[in-house]
Formats: C-alpha cells, sequence, structure tokens
C-alpha cells in the first residue's frame, strides 16, 4: 500500500483510490511530472543568466547588472519585458514557418533532455533503459535545428554560420559519446539512475579523469561557447546562423543557450560526479537534489571561468583538436578503460557486490583505472607537445628564410 | 509495462515541450509594434546589398566531415550495447571489441593521412 | 475490434506524423524542406520502435536518421548547385517506377500480412517479448563465439569499406574541380 505523502511520485495510485478513472490519473500525474521537470530548467534559467553577466562582469573588473532589484537580480525579467516589446522582423525571401520553428526546437530539444536527469534516488522524469542514448539522440537533433535556423533566413552569412556550426557539432559527438562509453563500461547500464547508484563508492571523475575532460570539453564545442564560439566570430560571420533573428525569437536562443550550457553542467555533476551521492541521502533521499545543484554550481561556474579567460580558436584548429586529438584519444581511452577493467575482474580487486558503496573497498581498482588515465593522459600531453614544437620550429625557420622575425605560435600561416 | 510508461512520460514531454518556447513568441507577437517596411526587411549582410542568390555551393569537405560522423556514429552504436553487457563478459569479449575498434581506427588514420580531415 | 487504450492512441499519433512526414517528402518541390519531412517521418518511426518494446533502436533511429543522415543529405543537397527550388521535370520512364513501387508494395504488404492472416482470435494478444530492453542481451550476442561476433567483425570491415570509399570518391572530386 503505498502512501500519499510523497505526491510526486505517488499522485497516480493515491488519485485511484479515491475513486479516479486510472487512465486519467496516470495521464494526470505524467502531466504534473512533465510540468516540473520542465520547470526547474526554466526558473533556474532566468537566474543563471545574472549569474552569468555578474561573473563576467567581475572578471573584467566592471559591476554588472545592479539597477533593477536588489543587486540587479530582476535585470533578467527586465530583459524579457524588453524583448517582447521589440519588433521582430522576417527577412524578406526568409522561409516563414521553418523561420519561426528554429527558435521553438532549438529550446524545446534543451528542455527535453531533463527528462532523464536523476533528480533525486527516488526522483527522475523517466529511467529510460537507455537513458544516454535518449541524451545523445536529443543532442544529434541540435544540428538540425542550427540547419533549419541558417537555412530559412535567406542569408549567406547564417548559412554559411550555420554549416561551420553543423560541421563543429557534428565532429565533437564523435569523442563526446565515445566518453559515454566510459560511464557505460564501468556501470554495466545506460540507465541515469543505475550510472548514477554504481557512484557509490567512487566518483567516475576518479575513476576515469580522461573521461571526464573529454565529455566536458565536448560539450563545451557542443554549446558553441568560448573558446568554440566559432558561430558568433563577428569579424567573419557576424554573429552565426541567428543573424537575422531579432525579438523575443533571438531571446530564444539566447536563452536556449544559456540552458543548454546548464544542462551540460548537470549532465557532468550525474555521470562524472555522483550526481546525487552525498552524505545523509541514503536517510534522506531528498537531499539528494542540493547535492546535485551544489555539484552542478561548481561545474557551471567553472565553465564561466573558462568562457570568459580563454580566447576563441580558429575553425581549423578546431577540427584538428577535435580529429586529431580528442578523438585518438577516446578511442585510445576506452581500449585502456575496457583492457583495465578486465584486469581488475582477473585480479579480483572488484568490490563485492554488497560492498559496492564502500570506499574502501573501491581504492584498489580506482588506484588502478586512475593509473591507466594518467599514464594514457601523459603520453598524448607528451605527443602534443612535440607536435607543438616542430609546428613552431617550421614556422620559425621559415621566417628566417623569409628574413622576418620569428612570429609567434601558429599566426604564422594566417 | 513499467518502462512503457516511463516513455510514456517522454511521449507528453515531446508534445509539450514545444509550448514552453512558443507562448513567449506569441505573446510577444500579441503585444509587439508590427511595422514592417521594405527597407527593415532586407537581408542584413553588414549593410552592404546583397548579391546573388543565397544558396551558394558549398564545398565538398562538409560532406566528408558528415561523412566522417556517420560511420563513427553507427560503430558507436554498435559499442554501446558491448559496453552494456561487458561486466559478465569475458577476455573473449574484450578481443571481439578491440578488434572491431582496432579496423575502425584504421578507417581514422586512412582519412587522416589523405588529409580528409583538414580544414581547407 | 481495436481497443482504444493509450497505446493505440500513441499508434495513431505516429502512424500520422510517419504518413504525414512521408506525404510531405514525395510532394515538396523544396528539397530541404523534403529532408525535414523526412526527419518528421522519420521521429514516428522511432516512435513505433518504443512502442514494439525496444527503446535501444528507437535510439539508434534519431541517432542515425536524424542526428547524421538527415544532415547529410542537406550537405549534399548544399554541395548541388540551385537544386533548391527545381521546376516540372518530365520523365517519360514515370510509368515504369510506378509500376514497381506498386509491386513492391503489393509484395511488402503481402509479406507483411499473410504470416499473421487468420491467427489470433479476436481478444489474443501476440507478445513481442516479455522482456523490455535487453541492450545487454544484445551486446552479449554480437560479441559471444557462438552468436554474432563474425557479423560483428565484419560490421567494422564494411564501415571502414565505407569510409575510405567516400573519402576516394569525395576526394576525386575535389581535384578535379583544383
Amino acid at each position: 500500500m503505498t502512501t500519499c505523502v510523497d505526491i510526486i511520485n505517488t499522485l497516480s495510485p493515491c488519485l485511484v483510490r479515491a475513486g479516479w478513472n486510472a487512465d486519467v490519473a496516470n495521464l494526470l500525474s505524467l502531466l504534473l511530472g512533465v510540468v516540473i521537470v520542465a520547470t526547474v530548467p526554466l526558473l533556474t534559467v532566468i537566474l543563471l543568466i545574472w549569474i552569468e553577466r555578474k561573473f563576467a562582469a567581475r572578471i573584467q573588473d566592471r559591476i554588472g547588472p545592479n539597477r533593477v532589484g536588489p543587486y540587479g537580480l530582476l535585470q533578467s525579467l527586465a530583459d524579457a519585458l524588453k524583448m517582447l516589446t521589440k519588433e521582430d522582423i522576417t527577412p524578406s525571401g526568409a522561409d516563414r514557418i521553418l523561420f519561426n520553428l528554429a527558435p521553438i526546437i532549438t529550446f524545446a530539444t534543451v528542455v527535453l533532455i531533463w527528462a532523464i536527469i536523476p533528480f533525486t534516488p527516488l526522483h527522475i522524469g523517466a529511467d529510460l533503459s537507455i537513458g544516454i542514448l535518449y541524451f545523445v539522440a536529443v543532442g544529434s537533433i541540435g544540428a538540425v535545428k542550427v540547419m533549419i535556423g541558417g537555412w530559412s533566413s535567406n542569408n549567406k552569412y547564417a548559412l554559411l554560420g550555420a554549416f561551420r556550426t553543423i560541421a563543429l557539432i557534428v565532429s565533437y559527438e564523435v569523442p563526446m559519446i565515445l566518453a559515454l562509453l566510459v560511464p557505460v563500461l564501468m556501470a554495466g547500464s545506460m540507465g541515469m539512475q543505475d550510472l548514477t547508484r554504481a557512484q557509490g563508492g567512487m566518483w567516475f571523475i576518479v575513476m576515469s579523469p580522461l573521461a571526464a575532460i573529454i565529455f566536458f570539453v565536448a560539450n563545451l564545442a557542443e554549446t558553441g561557447r568560448s573558446p568554440f564560439d566559432l558561430l558568433e566570430a563577428e569579424s567573419e560571420l557576424i554573429a552565426g546562423y541567428n543573424i537575422e533573428y531579432s525579438g523575443f525569437k533571438f531571446g530564444m536562443f539566447m536563452a536556449g543557450e544559456f540552458m543548454h550550457v546548464f544542462t551540460v553542467a548537470v549532465l557532468t555533476a550525474v555521470l562524472f560526479l555522483g550526481g546525487w551521492w552525498g552524505p545523509f541521502v541514503d536517510q534522506l533521499p531528498a537531499l539528494g537534489f542540493i547535492w546535485l545543484g551544489l555539484k552542478t554550481a561548481v561545474v557551471y561556474l567553472f565553465m564561466l571561468l573558462i568562457r570568459n579567460t580563454v580566447p576563441r580558436f580558429r575553425i581549423d584548429q578546431v577540427m584538428n583538436i577535435n580529429w586529431k586529438f580528442m578523438v585518438p584519444l577516446s578511442i585510445v581511452l576506452i581500449l585502456v578503460q575496457s583492457f583495465l577493467l578486465r584486469l581488475i575482474d582477473a585480479l579480483g580487486l572488484r568490490p563485492a557486490p554488497e560492498m559496492a558503496n564502500d570506499l574502501l573497498a573501491n581504492l584498489p581498482q580506482t588506484l588502478v583505472l586512475l593509473a591507466g588515465n594518467l599514464v594514457l593522459g601523459a603520453i598524448f600531453m607528451h605527443l602534443l607537445q612535440r607536435h607543438g614544437r616542430t609546428l613552431r620550429e617550421a614556422d620559425e625557420a621559415l621566417a628566417v628564410v623569409k628574413g622576418e622575425a620569428a612570429p609567434s605560435g601558429g599566426l604564422a600561416e594566417a | 509495462m513499467e518502462t512503457l510508461n516511463e516513455w510514456a512520460f517522454v511521449g507528453v514531454f515531446f508534445a509539450i515541450a514545444w509550448v514552453f518556447p512558443a507562448l513567449p513568441i506569441i505573446g510577444a507577437w500579441l503585444v509587439r509594434p508590427k511595422k514592417p517596411n521594405a527597407l527593415k526587411k532586407q537581408t542584413y549582410e553588414s549593410g552592404v546589398e546583397t548579391v546573388g542568390d543565397t544558396w551558394v555551393q558549398f564545398r565538398v569537405q562538409y560532406y566528408i566531415y558528415g561523412l566522417v560522423f556517420l560511420i563513427f556514429d553507427v560503430e558507436m552504436i554498435f559499442l554501446f550495447p558491448w559496453a552494456v553487457a561487458y561486466e559478465r563478459l569475458d577476455w573473449f569479449a574484450y578481443g571481439a571489441g578491440f578488434l572491431f575498434i582496432f579496423l575502425l581506427t584504421d578507417a581514422l588514420i586512412y582519412a587522416w593521412r589523405k588529409r580528409a580531415l583538414e580544414w581547407v | 475490434m481495436i481497443e482504444l487504450n493509450a497505446q493505440t492512441i500513441a499508434f495513431a499519433v505516429l502512424s500520422a506524423l510517419v504518413l504525414g512526414g512521408a506525404l510531405g517528402v514525395v510532394t515538396t518541390r523544396n528539397l530541404v524542406h523534403g529532408a525535414l519531412w523526412l526527419v518528421l517521418s522519420l521521429l514516428g518511426v522511432a516512435g513505433y520502435f518504443v512502442l514494439l518494446s525496444a527503446p535501444f533502436l528507437a535510439a539508434v533511429q534519431v541517432l542515425v536518421y536524424i542526428g547524421a543522415i538527415a544532415i547529410l543529405i542537406v550537405f549534399a543537397v548544399m554541395l548541388t548547385r540551385s537544386m533548391t527550388s527545381l521546376g516540372e521535370v518530365r520523365n517519360r520512364q514515370w510509368w515504369l517506377s510506378a509500376i514497381t513501387v506498386i509491386l513492391l508494395f503489393l509484395l511488402l504488404a503481402a509479406g507483411i500480412i499473410l504470416p499473421v492472416w487468420g491467427r489470433g482470435a479476436p481478444g489474443e494478444v501476440t507478445t513481442l517479448s516479455a522482456t523490455v530492453g535487453g541492450a545487454a542481451e544484445l551486446g552479449a550476442a554480437l560479441v559471444a563465439g557462438d552468436g554474432f561476433v563474425l557479423p560483428f567483425e565484419v560490421a567494422s570491415i564494411l564501415l571502414t569499406a565505407a569510409m575510405i570509399g567516400a573519402i576516394v570518391v569525395a576526394r576525386d572530386e575535389e581535384d578535379e574541380q583544383a
């Protein structure tokens, strides 16, 4: 007999007991769940824009928004109101339906990812058996939305920006998905709750820091934030695929981007930082929400730090980083990680199932995996360093031949 | 049927997710000024009048990236079930996975050597 | 009689999506629109897979067909010049393709309907699979010595060959242009 205390999870049986039709009760509880799950990111995004602007301001030695409300907290609301009243221009020759559809899809696809975020041990939108693939699948619609936006604007720059963005999104999806294989290997499941539960003894970021870094960087590229903000390369592409958008449609693109960044932070926290795991979460599951929030905040602030301090890559550099560094690294990582896991099994270092959540029992296998990751990372960094030195020396040699002063770094070819 | 209920959630989510962004856009449509004119509606290309067709011909490089991605996409999808079952498999399974990945790494090396991955 | 429940409603909605999208693909004159209609149709097929308790295949459907193939189609469209708005092209062999298509349709319809015709009295439900999901079983079968390990490796070789072939074809075109 279920009690009617935890309203979110037990609404349907409670209503049935109160004499409702089972199907109607089920649909109602589904609707309630959807609204709750979707509201979490919607409400946070208003706050996030304020945090982001304050953070950027502090880094750039400014004060940031401070006029509307206490500490400028209501600035985002004021901006939203302003955008509501802005004239919305649809360029002549644009494909009207698609032009209006693109911002909606942009925002909706990010909201959809939240269906599989495990907030606490008990609360998750939908604990799908293929949870992680759901995220990848919904994320892959991202390229389609960029294409719709860029193509329907009837603008050469928008189309050019869209194509560059798609090439970037599609390329970085490869190392991202490969990095996702590592948690799946370790947890033996694709379900988000299973992946979180498997981190009871040790977070995956310790057991495979390389996978965490690859996932993080690839997602940074997917969100189109600096240092991968090629679509915003003002000097070359004006503003990317959303150049022709104005008013609230443009606002939707911006809000979608903010939310995408936040979603990536949550996913990193769930997949590699133990999700809702934290002290006392066994006694009080609702506490998991707070632990997850704290971890997400750490990842999110780190992303803001990167955005505001790292300069933009060139498009050819972005592609080289992906195909010649991240993809080979993630392929080798999977081979090494799966080998080490087999080795751990053979040596009997894997903790017994009943000890899976014990830190000490997990220590031996963690050490083996961590050592493997560190060695692999060191080898790849050494190769990268050597390659960089070769490039630099070639540049300097070229400069000597031309009789110029040696240029710095790889700028010579530009 | 438990899992199908989970998917019902996803289905409802798919049906409703569009409403959240559509509402403010419709709201804006109600309150915003609408005074379009030919000059405003011009395609924005930094103030320069647009020349010729927008649908310009793109280079083959984009297509190659798309193809390479597609191949890797299919490869990775084969690997996911392998990864899920990995815990209860043996060294033979490791060898099979290793061979699978190794063969595809060949393709990557080929693309690399043929300079198909360069941004030109 | 078909029972009216959540699954049949979902099936109806998905079928509308699939058929409507397919109709859009064949009626539109704009190639990019056609690609987008195709995306809609394929999304519906992914929904079918979910209803058939094969969520893994649904994810594959979205990932490969929408995330990669649709994008590839648009890239291909953009490679060709001014193909976005074609005028009507008369083809003298239309009757040949019409006959082929009708025959193919009849063949497929017969292949799907005949095996289940007359079986299962009203009310009798055919269960496709007791377990939902099965990604782990699939993975184990893929690398089992007495399972599908050979097709698994051959698939890898096939993908490698596909990639090499694609690069050869694409690069040659580029060289000719230059």
